[in-house]
C-alpha cells in the first residue's frame, strides 16, 4: 500500500504562550515544537498498515524549515520518506489554502490512503483533511478510531467515532482520505536504529513558488486578533505556600462549599 | 448576495438536535440585529412533522428538502444538496452546529463551492456592517477574532453551548418544499454496522466525589499520588482523554464529549487544561477545584477554587492534610 500521513508541527503544548507584537498570533521565537497529537497517532496507523500490507509510508508537511525536526522524528519512527513544502514566511494561513497546497503535491502521485489528524493542536480548525479530500475528489471519513484495509479489493473500512459513545463502521473505495482521532492506537517510540536510519532518509524540500498553485482564489478568512479569553466567572485562586493553600482548600471544601 | 441567513437543522431518530436549535437561536438574534430574513433548512426523508415544528419558531420560512437519498447522512449527497441550494439562493450566512456530522460535512461543502468556513465559533460581534466571529484555538487557551474576506455565503459552525435554546423565540414560518434532482449523485461511502461502546465496569455518573487527572501527570507511574488522594477522600478516579488514549487508565474513566458526563459534589481536576470537550462532561459539578501550573489554563474559568501550582507538590500535601483531619 502507498500510505501518506500529513504531519503538522505545532508549538509545544505545555508552553505558556505569549501574544505576538501584531496581536494576530503567538510569539514563536522562544518555543520548542512538536508533532500535533493526532498526526503522531496517524503516522503510527500508517506504519501499522505498512507492517500488515507492505508498501511505503510518506510524510507530507507544509511549514517552515524548523519542521524538519518533527519530520525526522516521524522518519525515526519508521516512515520511509518525506516531503516538506517550505513556507518560511508563513504565507499560507487558512486551512483552505493549506489544503490547496497539500492537494497540489498529492496530485503528483497516487496514494491508496491519505491520513490527516482530526484537528490540529494549535489553530484547531478541524478542516484540513476534509477540504483536502474534496479538492482531490476523494471520498473521506472523519474522526477515525480503527482502520481495516483491503488493498486487493481497493477498499477500506474505517470506524468513525460518533457522539455519546456511538461508533460506526463505513466502507470507502481507495484511494481515500481518513482523519485520525487521538487514541486510535499506542504510539511507538523511535528506536536507536530508527534514529540512525532516519538521518539517511530523504526529506524532499519543495518551494511554495515551485508549485503551480494559485492561492488568490482561495476564500480569505482573516485573523484580526488573538487574545486570552476574558472570563466571567473566575476561580478563587488560593494564595500562599503549598502548606497554606492546601490548608485553605480543605477548610473551604468543608466549611464554605460543604462538599466533604 | 441576498440578505438571508440560513440555518442547517440536523435531526436524528425523529428529533431535532439541540445544537441545531442553538444555531437557530443565534440566527434569530443575528436576523433581528441586521433585519435579514431567517430560514431553517432541513434535509431528510419523511420529515414533514419536523419541518412543521420548525415552522412554529420565529423564522421567515422553513426550507424542506426530502429525498430517499437524504434519509441518512452521507457526505456526497448532503454536500451536493447543500451546494445546489447555497449556489442558487446565495444567503449571506450559513450556520450550523459544530457536531461530528458537520465536522464531516462543512469543510467538504466549503471546498465544493469555494467559500470560507469558520469552525467552532463561540460567538460573534457586529462591527459596523460586518460580523466578527470568535473562535477558540490552542485547546481553548486562546481566542481569535476572525473576519470573512470572501464571497457569501459564509459558512459558520457553532460550538455546542455557544448560545442557549432558552433564547429561542416562537413565531410562524411557512414550510416551503424544495425538490432537487439528486439521482446522479454517487454515494461512495457505504455505512456499515453502528454500535454503542460497551458499557464499562465503571459508572461515574452517580459518584459524589471525583478526583480527575489529565496529561499533567506525565506518565502512568505517577498515578499513584492521584490514587492516594482519591483514597483519602473516598473519591472515584476519572481522567481526561489523553490519559485514556495513552492507556494509563481505562476508557470508562474518561470524562467529556466522547466519555462520561458527571455531576458530583466535588470534581478535583489535577493537570487538566479544560478543553471544551472535557468541560461538557463535568461542568455541572457542584464544586470544581483545579490544580494547574498554568495560571491561564481555561479550567480556572469554570473552577470554584484554583491552585496555581505543581500537582506533584500539591497533591501529596493535600492527601497528607486530609489524612490528618
Ligand atoms: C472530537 C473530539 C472529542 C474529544 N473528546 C474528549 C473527551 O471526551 N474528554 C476529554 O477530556 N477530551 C476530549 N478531547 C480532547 C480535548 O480536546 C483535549 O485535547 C483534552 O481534553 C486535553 O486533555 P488534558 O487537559 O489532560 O491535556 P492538556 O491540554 O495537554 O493539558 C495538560 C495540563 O496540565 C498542566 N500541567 C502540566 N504539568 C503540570 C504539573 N506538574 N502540575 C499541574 N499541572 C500541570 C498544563 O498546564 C496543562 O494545562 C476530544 C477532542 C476531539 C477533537
Ligand atoms: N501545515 C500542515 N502540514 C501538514 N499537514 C497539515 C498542516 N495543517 C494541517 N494539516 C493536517 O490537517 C489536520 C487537521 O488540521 P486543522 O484543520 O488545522 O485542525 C492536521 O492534524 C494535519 O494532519
Amino acid at each position: 500500500m502507498k500510505l501518506l500521513t500529513c504531519l503538522k508541527q505545532i508549538p509545544d503544548r505545555d508552553t505558556r504562550y505569549e501574544i505576538n507584537a501584531a496581536g494576530t498570533g503567538i510569539k514563536t521565537s522562544d518555543l520548542t515544537f512538536e508533532i500535533s497529537e493526532c498526526d503522531e497517532y496517524s503516522l503510527e496507523e500508517s506504519l501499522k498498515l505498512r507492517e500488515e500490507h507492505g508498501g511505503e509510508v510518506a510524510i507530507l508537511t507544509l511549514g517552515p524549515q524548523r519542521a524538519e525536526k518533527s519530520i525526522r522524528k516521524g522518519l525515526a519512527m519508521g516512515a520511509d520518506r518525506a516531503i516538506l513544502v517550505r513556507d518560511d514566511e508563513g504565507k499560507v494561513t487558512t486551512p483552505h489554502a493549506v489544503a490547496k497546497v497539500l492537494a497540489e503535491v498529492l496530485k503528483e502521485e497516487e496514494y491508496d490512503l491519505i491520513l490527516t489528524g482530526t484537528q490540529s493542536d494549535d489553530w484547531s480548525y478541524a478542516q484540513t483533511g476534509v477540504l483536502l479530500a474534496e479538492l482531490l475528489g476523494l471520498p473521506h471519513a472523519t474522526i477515525v478510531m480503527e482502520i481495516r484495509a483491503d488493498p486487493a479489493q481497493k477498499k477500506v473500512k474505517a470506524l468513525r467515532e460518533m457522539e455519546s459513545g456511538w461508533f460506526q463502521w463505513v466502507e470507502l473505495p481507495m484511494p481515500a482520505v481518513l482523519t485520525i482521532q487521538a487514541g486510535i492506537s499506542q504510539i511507538r517510540y523511535a528506536s536507536l536504529k530508527g534514529i540512525m536510519q532516519a538521518k539517511k532518509k530523504e526529506i524532499r524540500n519543495v518551494e511554495l513558488s515551485d508549485l503551480n498553485v494559485d492561492l488568490s482564489s482561495v476564500p480569505e478568512v482573516e485573523v484580526l486578533k488573538v487574545y486570552f479569553p476574558v472570563v466571567e466567572k473566575k476561580a478563587e485562586i488560593l494564595q500562599g505556600s503549598t502548606a497554606e493553600v492546601v490548608e485553605q482548600l480543605v477548610e473551604k471544601l468543608k466549611k464554605e462549599a460543604k462538599v466533604i | 448576495m441576498s440578505e438571508k441567513i440560513y440555518v442547517l437543522i440536523d435531526h436524528g431518530e425523529g428529533e431535532i438536535r439541540t445544537p441545531s436549535l442553538e444555531s437557530l437561536a443565534l440566527g434569530q438574534r443575528m436576523a433581528e440585529e441586521t433585519g435579514f430574513s431567517l430560514h431553517a433548512l432541513i434535509l431528510g426523508n419523511e420529515i414533514g412533522p419536523l419541518a412543521e415544528r420548525l415552522g412554529k419558531q420565529k423564522v421567515d420560512s422553513v426550507l424542506l428538502v426530502e429525498d430517499q437519498k437524504l434519509a441518512n447522512y452521507d457526505p456526497d449527497v448532503y454536500c451536493r444538496a447543500l451546494s445546489e441550494i447555497l449556489t442558487e439562493d446565495q444567503p449571506y450566512l450559513f450556520l450550523m452546529g459544530h457536531i461530528y456530522q458537520n465536522i464531516d460535512l462543512a469543510p467538504k461543502l466549503a471546498a465544493a463551492i469555494n467559500r470560507g468556513l469558520v469552525t467552532d465559533c463561540i460567538g460573534y460581534r457586529k462591527e459596523g456592517d460586518d460580523f466578527v466571529f470568535v473562535r477558540q484555538m490552542f485547546r481553548n487557551k486562546l481566542n481569535a477574532d476572525v473576519q470573512f474576506r470572501s464571497e457569501h455565503p459564509w459558512i459558520v459552525t457553532l460550538q455546542t453551548g455557544a448560545t442557549s435554546v432558552d433564547e429561542l423565540k416562537e413565531g410562524s414560518g411557512q414550510v416551503v418544499e424544495r425538490s432537487l434532482d439528486l439521482s446522479a449523485v454517487e454515494l461512495r461511502r457505504k455505512p456499515l454496522e453502528a454500535f454503542e461502546a460497551t458499557q464499562g465496569k465503571v459508572d461515574l455518573s452517580q459518584a459524589e466525589l471525583i478526583v480527575a487527572v489529565g496529561r499533567g501527570i506525565k506518565k502512568a507511574e505517577n498515578l499513584k499520588i492521584i490514587e492516594e488522594l482519591a483514597e483519602a477522600l473516598g473519591a472515584e478516579i476519572a481522567a481526561s482523554r489523553p490519559v485514556v488514549d495513552s492507556e494509563w487508565l481505562s476508557r470508562d474513566r474518561q470524562i467529556g464529549s466522547s466519555g462520561q458526563t458527571v455531576s458530583p459534589r466535588l470534581y478535583l481536576a489535577c493537570g487538566i487544561s479544560g478543553a471544551i470537550q472535557h468541560i461538557v462532561g463535568m461542568k455541572n459539578a457542584q464544586c470544581i477545584v483545579a490544580i494547574n501550573t498554568d495560571p491561564n489554563a481555561p479550567i480556572f474559568n469554570i473552577a470554584t477554587y484554583g491552585i496555581v501550582g505543581d500537582l506533584f507538590e500539591i497533591v501529596p500535601a493535600l492527601t497528607k492534610k486530609l489524612k490528618e483531619a
